[in-house]
């Protein structure tokens, strides 16, 4: 037997529940106790389509070093979950440490030799002091906390804290839950020992704050002035549209007359959903809708004639795994090309494409202000890992002098000064012409909006010259994006070097991870974050200045890569696809075993494979 | 013809209403659609009932979704911002742009195929979620864009022109209506504008969700004797249920009818309808009993026309919202972005 693993403040550890059994907030209670010991957290729920009763995991990586990203492998598996057993015993790292409710005797060739057996008796416990059924179950859990915080050497006072927040004014249940996690402690101090890994108090996480995705970028449609949602309910989005509907309530309600400063609707289906932004784009008001890909698909139309009619909107693509129905509750970058070039006929929108909830904030605020200022759809990239999981971030700021930018609207004293108003009519040169809010002036201004030519005076006009002077102009706004989405980030490697990466998203933090394993053996690379597109000029600069670009995504055919061949006419051979798309997040331990053997690394981390797909 | 301008001067003898606006400002472009099309009538009917209404032309929206009907507000209403949307979504955009500001008032103008069909859902939901709107559909039981095709509402058994026999049932959009609690359900026929022009001024006054399906012969392919929806036919079995006066709150009411032959009716905003019953007992706030009244007219080969029922007490999508009276479309950063203050109260709650 290998001998059992030892770490501090650096190990995996694995829940494996039954849905709906409660698990999940002693599960975030446990992930949280850590983080208020200082010490980062990379904290996912992993989860099948379904409700009740079916297997549920909640993965843990207690990080020292702050990684992110997931790591792949289990050091400590919590097996509460008799249905899943098998393969989550079969998941644990040889020397790692089987934790499990040992009420029931289980036979020997249910283990395995080479890792640590843990048993707490939790049912016995539970039967012994409830005679509730749901107590026995909802009491269970937090007796498996007070247990792995003893064998874990995580302080208690910290998880009674997060006790007394989560249940401030109700005494008694505070009274209660302390009552069962000390029940788990004192089994472990009693009949056990502490595990070979620990959690030591540190100073890792500083103000950062945890937060989901989904949550940070409703909040961002807040402060970005967003008074319209219209949205139909799809995993992994609809806790974007809840999150805004409870921030609008707590912070959009007019004090005086307890009036809402914002319209929520839940319409029937995502094409009413886009109607409606549309509608109220072209009325002045900004407004968006949270959806995955199967609603994009449904929204094309609507995005088309956004497009085309010059239409502001903002869509936050939820992205899971596709295509059809495909992996609803797992996570992939795979809607990038059908939100890109979305519609019919030549379209093309722009995406921004945040890498954590802290950019799904700043960004979904920004997208208002560029959806206003461009007159189109602007789309907001996120992923079920960004959007559904509880990241670190760096808090939310705002910088109070900010005003909204509107963008470029005629109002009636301009109109009243007599200024030229043609709705497609190019001004400034740069393809984004006047509008006019509906109802501003009684004889000036109004005009008719269409999906079909028209002049630049907004005349019905099938001539194909004023057509495509028109095309030509919407391709001037599209540079325009260009310079107006969220430039990249470059991160220069410790010595000079002819090879590059290129990613975005949620793969950054396995990047981030990866980039310091590849350089601590050798292997220098300079790493670009694309953060919106159209690509800026400095996104094709990078790859002119690199002899070999790496390009990591998290889907089946290159999305990314096959954007940057296509808008910036790149040599393909220079792009080597990196690709990872089995539904998990992609791993530090994934990127670094791709493009190691691409560059000749041997094993460069020293570790083994380890299975990416667990459950 | 589009490329003829109509002429800018006004006639001396045209009016101007109480805004100064003469009926020529309530126009629009040229029309396109055939010679003797019911949809010109019915924008010669919105012409009317807008100048007649004193409204400023510019704070009305006119929303539409595709196909002959769906061009039509191109012909009328010019100084209005005008919004020709997605083939059967109408309804939707619609629904946005009210929740934008609710200070304008919203006629969404659209086709059997257009409500009955492809956008039979957004119909039916924007209806049901009480929209303050003029839901107009101009209704011919055919699709004339694309020449000739049975709609939805095409009666089962009709003949189109090519001889081809509807086998499909009819969808009865007033009954729809009705049963998804539209707060004012009229039928018209595009030929009576002494019928349509009140209704269209009562629904433009409606705080609520106003729908008016109008009949309008299509002269191509659906003004033949096999046809249900040809002027002829509508003229033989046309049973109008009353006949309507739309006052406004601000004009006397002048009721000049035998009592007992009518019934007043005070909407939300004041304005009195008066409705001279022509049919017997028949109530337009019973809405059950004009479901009924409907169904018994309907199998006996009627076609009802008229005001078929109203709820005076009409409550729409912002007053469910519960949203501010000023239109969202003018609230600034003041009012929107609660500042950094309210961020550092979030970032604590998530440590």
């Amino acid at each position: 037997m290998p001998s059992p693993l030892t770490a501090v403040n650096d190990f995996v550890v694995k829940f494996a529940n039954v849905n709906g059994s409660g698990s999940a907030s002693a599960n975030s209670m446990f992930a949280k106790s850590v983080l208020r010991m200082g010490v980062p957290v990379a904290a996912r729920n992993i989860f099948p389509s379904n409700i009740q009763g079916l297997p549920t995991w909640f993965e843990v990586r207690v990080t020292g070093e702050g990684h992110l990203g997931r790591r792949g492998g289990v050091d400590l598996m919590v097996a509460m979950n008799p249905q899943t057993w098998d393969k989550d015993v079969a998941e644990i790292e040889p020397g790692g440490y089987l934790f499990y409710d040992s009420t029931k005797a289980m036979p020997e060739a249910k283990f395995r030799p080479d890792i640590t057996v843990v048993g707490v008796p939790l049912t016995a416990m539970c039967n012994a002091r409830y005679s509730v059924p749901r107590e026995r179950q909802l009491f269970k859990n937090i007796i498996y906390v007070g247990a792995l915080a003893a064998l874990l050497g995580i302080e208690l006072e910290v998880i009674e804290a997060l006790l007394a927040e989560q249940f401030q004014g109700k005494e008694r249940l505070i009274k209660a839950n302390v009552e069962a996690l000390h029940m788990g402690r004192d089994y472990v101090r009693e009949h056990l020992k502490p595990l070979g890994l620990q959690v030591r108090r540190a100073d890792g996480v500083g103000d950062r704050i945890f937060v989901e995705g989904n949550q940070a970028a409703a909040l961002g449609a807040v402060y970005g002035g967003a008074t319209v949602c219209a949205w139909y309910p799809i995993t992994p989005s609809t806790s974007l549209a809840e999150a805004f509907a409870s921030y609008c309530e707590e912070l959009r309600t007019d004090p005086e007359t307890g009036k809402a400063r914002y319209a929520i609707v839940q319409a029937e289906d995502e094409i009413a959903s886009i109607g409606m932004v549309v509608g109220a784009g072209w009325n002045g008001a900004r407004a968006f809708t949270a959806t995955s890909g199967p609603g994009v698909s449904l929204m094309t139309e609507f995005v088309g004639l956004s497009y085309f009619a010059e239409i502001p909107a903002v869509i936050f693509d939820v992205q899971r795994g596709g295509p059809s129905t495909g992996m609803p509750t797992r996570t992939q970058q795979a809607d990038l090309l059908g939100a890109a070039y979305s519609g019919h006929g030549d379209t093309k929108h722009p995406m921004l494409l945040p890498m954590d909830p802290g950019e799904c904030f700043e960004m979904g605020a920004l997208a208002f202000d560029l959806a206003d200022r461009l007159q189109t759809t602007v789309f907001v990239m996120l992923d079920l890992d960004i959007g559904m999981q509880e990241w670190l971030t760096e808090p939310f700021k705002w910088d109070d002098s900010k005003k909204l930018d509107r963008g470029k609207v005629m109002t009636y004293e301009d109109l009243e000064a007599g200024k030229t108003f043609g709705r497609y009519l190019e001004v400034d040169g740069d393809g984004i012409p006047y509008r006019t809010y509906p109802g501003t002036h009684p004889t000036k201004g109004g005009y008719f909006t269409r999906g079909t030519s028209r002049n630049p005076f907004a005349r019905y006009s099938e001539e194909g010259a004023v057509y495509v002077d028109n095309m030509e102009r919407l391709l001037r706004k599209f540079a325009t994006a260009a310079t107006l989405v969220p430039a990249p980030v470059v991160r220069k490697a410790k010595a000079a070097t002819r090879d590059g990466v290129i990613y975005f998203g949620s793969t950054a933090p396995a990047m981030d991870e990866a980039l310091g394993i590849l350089e601590r053996d050798g292997a220098h690379m300079d790493a670009l974050r694309v953060r919106g597109f159209p690509f800026a000029q400095e996104v094709f600069d990078f790859i002119a200045a690199h002899d070999r670009v790496f390009v990591v995504e998290q889907n089946r055919d290159a999305q990314l890569r096959t954007l940057l061949i296509n808008e910036g006419e790149v040599d393909p051979a220079k792009l080597v696809k990196v690709l990872h798309y089995d539904g998990t997040p992609i791993t530090a331990r994934f990127i670094v075993g791709a493009i190691g053997a691409r560059l000749g690394l041997v094993d460069p981390t020293g570790t083994r494979a380890v299975p990416e797909a667990a459950e | 013809m589009t490329y003829l301008a109509k002429p800018r001067l006004h006639h001396p003898s045209l009016t101007p209403n109480a805004l100064g606006y003469t009926r020529r400002d309530y126009e629009g472009s040229v029309s396109t659609l055939c010679a003797g099309c019911g949809h010109d009538s019915i924008s010669s009917a919105i012409i009317q009932a807008c100048y007649e209404l004193d409204l400023p032309p510019h704070r009305l929206a006119k929303l539409s979704g595709i196909g002959c009907s769906s061009k039509t507000p191109d012909y009328f209403l010019g100084n209005s911002h005008g919004f020709n949307t997605v083939h059967g979504r109408m309804p939707s955009v619609l629904t946005g742009a009210n929740m934008a500001n609710r200070e304008l008032i919203y006629l969404g103008v659209s086709g059997d195929g257009d409500s009955a069909s492809i956008g039979f859902g957004q119909f039916a939901h924007a209806i049901r979620r009480g929209v303050n709107m003029t839901y107009i559909v101009e209704n011919n039981g055919v699709y004339g864009l694309t020449k000739g095709q049975f709609s939805a509402t095409s009666d089962k058994g009709s003949k189109s022109k090519k001889g081809v026999v509807n086998h499909d049932s009819a969808i009865d959009l007033v009954s729809v209506a009705l049963q998804l609690g539209a707060t004012f359900v009229a039928r018209s026929f595009s030929g009576d504008k002494a019928q349509l022009v009140p209704l269209i001024k009562a629904a433009l006054s409606h705080k609520g969700a106003a729908f008016i399906d109008t009949i309008s012969p299509c002269v191509q392919f659906n003004n033949h004797s096999g046809s249900t929806k040809s002027y002829d036919y509508v003229r033989e079995h046309n049973e109008s249920v009353n006949k309507l006066d739309m006052v406004l709150a601000r004009q006397p009411i002048n009721v000049d009818y035998a009592p007992g032959s009518t019934v007043q009716v005070t909407q939300h905003d004041g304005s009195v309808l008066s409705l001279h019953k022509l049919a017997e007992h028949y109530d337009p706030t019973d809405r059950i009993a004009a479901m009924g009244y409907l169904a018994q007219r309907q199998a006996a080969g009627e076609i009802v026309t008229g005001l078929l029922y109203v709820d005076p007490a009409a409550h729409d999508l912002h007053e469910a919202l519960d949203t501010v009276d000023v239109p969202l479309n003018s609230l600034t950063e003041k009012e929107l972005t609660p500042g950094q203050a309210a961020l550092d109260r979030i970032n604590a709650g998530l440590r």
